[in-house]
């Protein structure tokens, strides 16, 4: 599918990661792997440090403190959101949407539009497609797109193929209309048929959590983990960013009339860098034109890996000036999407610890 | 070295507990797993100066010798 826009701007782009850290090294006693073998993985993989939230910790506390900052700096006033938009799987609560929570927290005010949007990997691109969207709206001038996961409470700690790369996160993109109509082109594709490569099968209404749904098994590869946690196809999620990303992007780029030479940087979702690097050859990009060093310090923070890359990687540069950028989320769904816009100079963009 | 040897080595270097040449389905024979085969394709990279496309990351070629050596092969006469 294919989507054009024009007239859409973000103002600007705040991400928020638990100030709480954990080494690879540290965490490797958990798995049933020999040190030397982690250690191998440790350094194909990219996996170094994570931010992972420290207790209790949810969703609409990252998202709190981010919004809290923003208005402190008067950097957004809270009178003039006339939407919150919350793309996040780890929501507060089953009811109410964690938008609402948010609204409440935050006492905004009542004559806005709330929305929880349950997407992962490919939710800023999908968060920032529904926000364009309703932007059509004379009456919606400024809507904050939220995107934020606490993932890492659902993840198997001996669980050797997702714990090392989970992150924690939350992003704050505040988007208008703006005066500029050169065209922002994006496509997007979506297979349930798939959908079972990325889940977590217990806790909803198909098998609610009990304490079977608690008990730990291994996968077959040493990984131990319960029907409560996150369960990834490792090698099936690689192939499918491996086959259908790098025609996702031709596409994208044919439409739009642009080459890979006309795209300064290529923010993609930050799955590690292994993945992101056998796509770049794929794709005959140059390394350092896809940053793929996110997993190495924060984690994997599934639709918040494009902002916070953004905010470690080129905060200064979109401050100060416009890249044309190629956006591209993939994962769970399995949703894969792309978008290419002209990105900053933004108003702020930052990347701030949650204490 | 024949290419044949040099990959037992490499496989050895991973998985140092197994005899690689005693199997002919490596990944049925729980010899290496999902994440040996990405290790495996980053070492075999960098000992013959390719790069295995994503896309052949697939089970079917890691599952003995001799079809990691049709592979690396394959992308060593393209170099």
């Amino acid at each position: 599918m294919n989507l054009l826009f024009r007239n859409r701007r973000i103002r600007g782009l705040l991400a928020v990661v638990p100030a709480h850290e954990r080494s690879f090294v540290d965490e490797m006693t958990n798995f049933q792997f020999p040190v030397a073998r982690s250690l191998k993985l440790k350094q194909v993989m990219g996996y170094d440090k994570h931010r992972l939230v420290d207790g209790p910790v949810c969703s609409s506390d990252l998202a709190c403190f981010g919004m809290e900052c923003l208005f402190e700096k008067r950097l957004l006033d809270p009178a003039e959101i006339d939407a919150l938009y919350v793309v996040t799987q780890s929501p507060d609560y089953l009811m109410p949407g964690t938008a609402s929570v948010i609204q409440g927290r935050l006492g905004l005010n009542h004559d806005m539009f709330c929305l929880d949007i349950n997407q992962g990997c490919a939710g800023f691109l999908i968060g920032l497609f529904q926000v364009f969207l309703l932007l059509d709206q004379p009456s919606v001038r400024t809507v904050v797109l939220i995107n934020v996961d606490v993932l890492s409470r659902k993840v198997s700690s001996k669980d050797r193929n997702s714990y090392p790369l989970i992150g924690d996160a939350a992003s704050i993109t505040v988007i208008e209309r703006s005066e500029d109509d050169s065209p922002i082109h994006a496509n997007l594709k979506m297979d349930g048929t798939r959908r079972e490569a990325l889940m977590i099968p217990a806790g909803g209404f198909r098998l609610p959590s009990s304490p079977e749904t608690a008990v730990f098994e291994d996968d077959g590869e040493n990984n131990l983990r319960a029907l409560d946690h996150l369960r990834m196809d490792g090698s099936a999620v690689f192939n499918f960013v491996q086959v259908e990303i790098p025609p996702l992007i031709e596409d994208l780029l044919a439409t739009a009339g642009a080459t890979k030479d006309d795209v300064d940087y290529f923010l993609f979702h930050q799955p590690n860098r292994f993945m992101l690097q056998k796509l770049a050859e794929a794709m005959k990009v140059p390394f350092e034109k896809m940053p793929s060093n996110v997993v190495e310090h924060y984690g994997n923070s599934s639709g918040v890996s494009i902002p916070v890359a953004i905010a470690h990687n080129l905060r200064e540069k979109v401050a100060r000036g416009t890249i044309q950028a190629c956006l591209a989320g993939f994962g769970v769904g399995l949703t894969w999407a792309s978008m290419l816009m002209r990105l900053g100079p933004l108003e702020f963009c930052d990347l701030i610890d949650f204490p | 070295m024949t290419s044949a040897k040099t990959i037992e080595e490499v496989l050895k270097q991973i998985r140092p507990e197994f005899d690689f040449t005693a199997s002919q389905d490596f990944i049925a024979d729980g010899m290496l797993d999902s994440y040996d085969v990405v290790t495996l394709v980053a070492d075999l990279d960098k000992a013959y100066g390719i790069s295995i496309p994503g896309i052949e990351i697939v089970p079917e070629n890691f599952q003995n010798i001799a079809s990691i050596e049709k592979l690396v092969h394959k992308y060593a006469a393209l170099k």
